[in-house]
Order: C-alpha cells, then structure tokens, then sequence
C-alpha cells in the first residue's frame, strides 16, 4: 500500500524506536487530561512515535489508551502538557485543527462508518470534502484501495450489509484515502467476531510493511508482540514502562506489567 | 396475517417436508382463518349497531337534514373547492418556509461553544415561545395586530400575514423534531468525520443532517399534515378558503353540510399525503437495506 510519507522510507528503519529514525512524527509532552472534576485519565504521558515504526499501547481497560489516541487526535483536549506532529506543537490553541486531522488517520473500535453513504461515498468523502480532490480521481483511488484490501466488489454497498471485519477493512481504507501521515487505530478488532479479526490484523501487517507509522491500542496482545517496534504500557493513566517489543514482553522490568501479562497468559491471550 | 408455504417441493437436494412440519403448517392455516373469521364478524356486527342506534335515534331525520343534505352538498362543493385552493396555496408556501426555518433554528440549538451562546439562546426563547402559544391566539396577534400598527409599507393582507402566524408557530414544532434528529445521530458519527478533516460545518452538513432528516421524515410529515388542516384557520382573518366559503353558506340557512363536505374534502386531501409519505419512508429503508442502487 502506498503511504505518501515525503520522505522514501530506508529499509533498515524499522529496528525499533531505539534507533534514530530522524524527528518523531507523533511526540507526547508531559499530557495530562482529566475528566469531570477530578478524574485523572492520563497523567505525565511522554511518548515518542518514530517515523515508519508501530507503536503499541497495551493495558487493562480504563488505563488510557483510547484517551490517549483521541487526545493524539484533537478529538479530547488535553489539560497539560504538549503534542507534537512533524514537530510542530498542534496542542497550541492556534492550531488549525481540521488541517491536522487531515494527516491523521484514525480508525475506530467501533467501525464508525457514515450509515447513509456507499461504501465508496465513505471513503471518497474527506478526499472530496476536504482535499478537493475531483470525484472521478477520488473513485479511482478508493476503488484501487479497495481492490487491494479485497474489497473491489464492494463499493457500491451499504456499510451495514457488510460483516464487521469488511466494514473495519473499509474503514481503514477511508483512514488512509486522506494519505495520512500517521494512522491510530483503537481496538480495532474489539468488536469483531474472533474469526474475523485475522483479515482486519492482515491488513494492518502489510501497511506495516509498507511503512505506515502507526499508534496502535490493542488488547490482542500475540499480534501487539510480533508487530510492534516500541511497546508502552499504560497502567491508571501512567506509562509505567515503554520499551521494544522483545524488552517489555520478554523482560518487562515492572510488577504491574508482569502482573498484567500474567493475566493474559492465564485467560490464553498469549 | 402469517404467511405459511404449502408444502415446498424438494429445494433440489431432496428434501422432503416432515409430518411435523405439515402438521404444524395446517395449525397455523386454521388458526389463521378463525382469526379473519371472527375480525370480519365483529366488524359488521359493530358497523350494525352504530347503523341502527343512529338511524334510530330520535333526532336523526333534522340531524341528516342539517348535516348530510345532499342539495346543500351539491351546492357547497364547488365553492368549497374553490376555497381549497388557497388552502394548498398556503400549504406549499408556508411548508417550504417552516422547513427551511425550522432546520436554521435546529441547527442554531445544536451549535456548541460559547461564541454561540446568544444564537441559541435566541432559538431555545423562540421555540419556547411559539410552542406554548396557542395559534388561534397567535394568528389574532398577527392579523389584527399588525395592521394596527399601521407600519408603512407593511402588508394588511389577510393571507399573508396569516400564512405568517402560521410559518411562526409551526416552526418553532419543526425545529423540535429536526433538534430530535439531529441529537439522536451518534456522537461517534462526528467525531468519525471530524477525524477525517472534515470542518464542524462539514460534519453537520455531509454526514448528520442526512441521517437526522431520514430519521425525522414521519414525525415531519405528520405536522405537515396537521399545517394542511390548519391553513383552514386563517379564515377568521376574513380570507375565503374551504372553510370560510362553507361558512358562508351554512350562515343563510343554518344548514351544516358545507362543513361536512369541507371537513371530508380535507381528510381527502390527507390521506394521499400519508400513502405517500409511508412509501417514502419504506423506499428509503429499502435503498438502504439492499445498497447496490448508486
């Protein structure tokens, strides 16, 4: 799949967040977001995305990491602290913010496609809408995307004649029509069928290979090991420990994180 | 009523239909036919008695007089008919206007963010307002009092400062029902477009008004068809439509048929507007559920 990153991606890049990709494309600054009166969801958040590397944030339900991601996206706002995209701060209030949601792919748990629209009208929306792009060119991209995700006889449907993996495919496809240039997904597979979540992974694995830099929330935690460069724990809105992924799955230097994986062992997660 | 299948042949991969399944397939024909059975009897049993109490009642020969006189029917109905038509005048102009103003005033309630606090603040006090005054009430205000103003170059016409009353109160209830719409789509909708660029504008405009109208057509259409039966009002500003061209003709002899035949004219005229909205409503399910009709 072709991501339109301005840089050509160097092959050997994807070593881990260890090696010195050039700037971070997403960077997260000491984020504090807190909901109601009170309610700490994340608290001191650090973190630094690479270019062309996957990062995955894993932890229990409630730690932050759906937060986290909306944060990333402007879709929260945030309370303290700062977030950078290409290096550029977009949590400053003079951002404009629908031009930084435009190279940002987001793709929902819960697939949230538009009810009353094509699958092709879903995807060519932001395209048309929002880049300008022309209808006939904006088709045939989303047509070509489809294709290559299997989905080429699909475009004319409606999203609920589709099973959930077809509309989380097509949703990720709609993330990626805008050309982002970072795409977060939130459990993506979390309400999905378990013998459909395998094609909705797939497709994750070859934008990974084509070298999209992710942030991924995930609660499969096989998948979040074999495709992860950096792995980041969050615990209580805490990043209790941030590290590749053989370093916090093999070795995780926490209680909390041994603790946690633990669990997942025994329910045969992983 | 159910719908059960003779005895299917063999779907081609030999397939023979059970003695349960017969058995079971009569039950549901028996059954089904007593139910109509015993449905087509009460009816005429009830159509009976209504007929008999009525026609047997002491004043019905005045009351068929007063009230089914075919001569007067005969002689209303042109004039009443003629009426009409300002009727549906007043319905399609002042059905557009209520649309178009009812989506704004929505659209001004749903806005977030304190730079709109004054808009809909503004929205929520008209809406409030024209929905707790009664028309009848709000109509005397318009067509009396305006004129008494004696504003220059503002208009004394009857129809047209009723047909204002009316686009005022009704929509201040569109607006209720579009506000409906509008916050029954799921927050995720927006937030899903919002992440894909698309402006706060955008959102409404693209992804959901379409989805909050689909889903407020009937409760719309309803209030289109209580508008139609409304435009009748504006006779007590003086202008003749149906029901002030019967009125004048159930004046001179204390005959009550012209507003039968008014009232029966309207209910002619709405019954064809619900067929119409329902196979709406079933076209757009339809579309959406098969899909493949871009």
């Amino acid at each position: 799949m072709s991501t339109t990153d301005d840089t050509p991606r160097p092959a050997a890049e994807t070593a881990g967040p260890a090696a010195p990709g050039g700037r971070p494309v997403l960077r997260l600054e000491s984020v504090r977001k807190t909901y109601g009166r009170g309610t700490v969801v994340l608290r001191d958040v650090d973190l630094e995305v690479p270019p062309h590397t996957v990062t995955a944030l894993i932890g229990a339900s409630g730690s932050g990491k759906s937060t986290l991601l909306r944060c990333a996206n402007l879709l929260e706002e945030i309370d303290d602290g700062a977030i950078f995209l290409d290096g550029e701060e977009i949590t400053d209030p003079r951002a404009d913010v629908d031009a930084v949601r435009r190279r940002i792919g987001v793709v929902f748990q819960a697939y949230n496609l538009f009810p009353h629209m094509t699958v092709l009208d879903n995807i060519t929306l932001a395209p048309r809408r929002v880049h300008g792009m022309p209808r006939a060119e904006a088709e045939e991209r989303a047509r070509e995307l489809l294709e290559r995700l299997g989905l080429g006889g699909r475009a004319g449907e409606y999203p609920d004649r589709l099973s959930g993996g077809q509309q989380q495919r097509v949703a990720i496809v709609r993330a990626l029509a805008g050309r982002p240039r970072l795409l977060l997904l939130d459990e993506i597979t979390a309400a999905l069928d378990p013998e459909l979540v395998g094609e909705v992974l797939e497709v994750v694995r070859e934008l990974k290979t084509d070298g999209m830099t992710m942030v991924i929330a995930t609660h499969e935690m096989g998948f979040a090991r074999e495709v992860a460069d950096q792995v980041c724990f969050l615990d209580g809105g805490v990043v209790l420990e941030r590290g590749t992924s053989e370093q916090v799955f093999g070795a995780p230097r926490h209680d909390r994180t041994r603790q946690f994986l633990q669990r997942i062992i025994r329910a045969g997660r992983l | 009523m159910l719908k059960t299948r003779t005895a299917p042949e063999a779907d081609g991969d030999g397939y023979v239909p059970s003695a349960r399944r017969i058995e079971r397939e009569r039950f549901r024909r028996t059954r089904a036919r007593r139910a109509t059975a015993v449905a087509a009897l009460s009816t005429l049993v009830t159509g009976a008695v209504l007929f008999l109490v009525i026609t047997r009642s002491p004043g019905w020969p005045r009351t068929r007089e007063t009230f089914f006189s075919p001569e007067y029917a005969r002689m209303a109905l042109p004039k009443v008919l003629d009426g009409l038509l300002l009727n549906l005048r007043l319905l399609v102009v002042c059905g557009a206007a209520v649309l178009v103003l009812g989506l704004l005033l929505a659209v001004a309630r749903t806005l977030r963010g304190p730079v709109f606090f004054p808009l809909r603040a503004l929205a929520a006090a008209y809406t409030d307002f024209f929905r707790g005054l009664p028309l009848i009430i709000c109509l005397l205000m318009v067509v009396f009092g305006v004129p008494a103003l004696r504003l220059q170059g503002v208009t004394t016409d009857p129809v047209l400062l009723g047909g204002t009353a009316l686009v005022l109160t009704y929509s201040a209830y569109v607006a209720e029902v579009f506000r409906a719409g509008i916050e029954s789509v799921h927050p995720s909708q927006r937030a899903a477009a919002r992440s894909l660029g698309l402006s706060g504008g955008q959102a409404l405009r693209f992804v959901v008004l379409p989805q909050a109208v689909r889903r407020v057509v009937p409760p719309l259409l309803n209030d289109l068809v209580s508008l139609q039966k409304d435009t009748g009002l504006v006779s007590i500003a003086g202008a003749v439509d149906a029901v002030y061209a019967a009125q004048i003709i159930a004046g001179k002899d204390f005959n009550f048929t012209p507003y039968v035949v008014a009232g029966l004219v309207f209910v002619a005229l709405t019954i064809p507007m619900t067929r119409c909205t329902d196979w709406i409503t079933a076209r757009m399910d339809r579309r959406r559920a098969q899909g493949g009709l871009v």
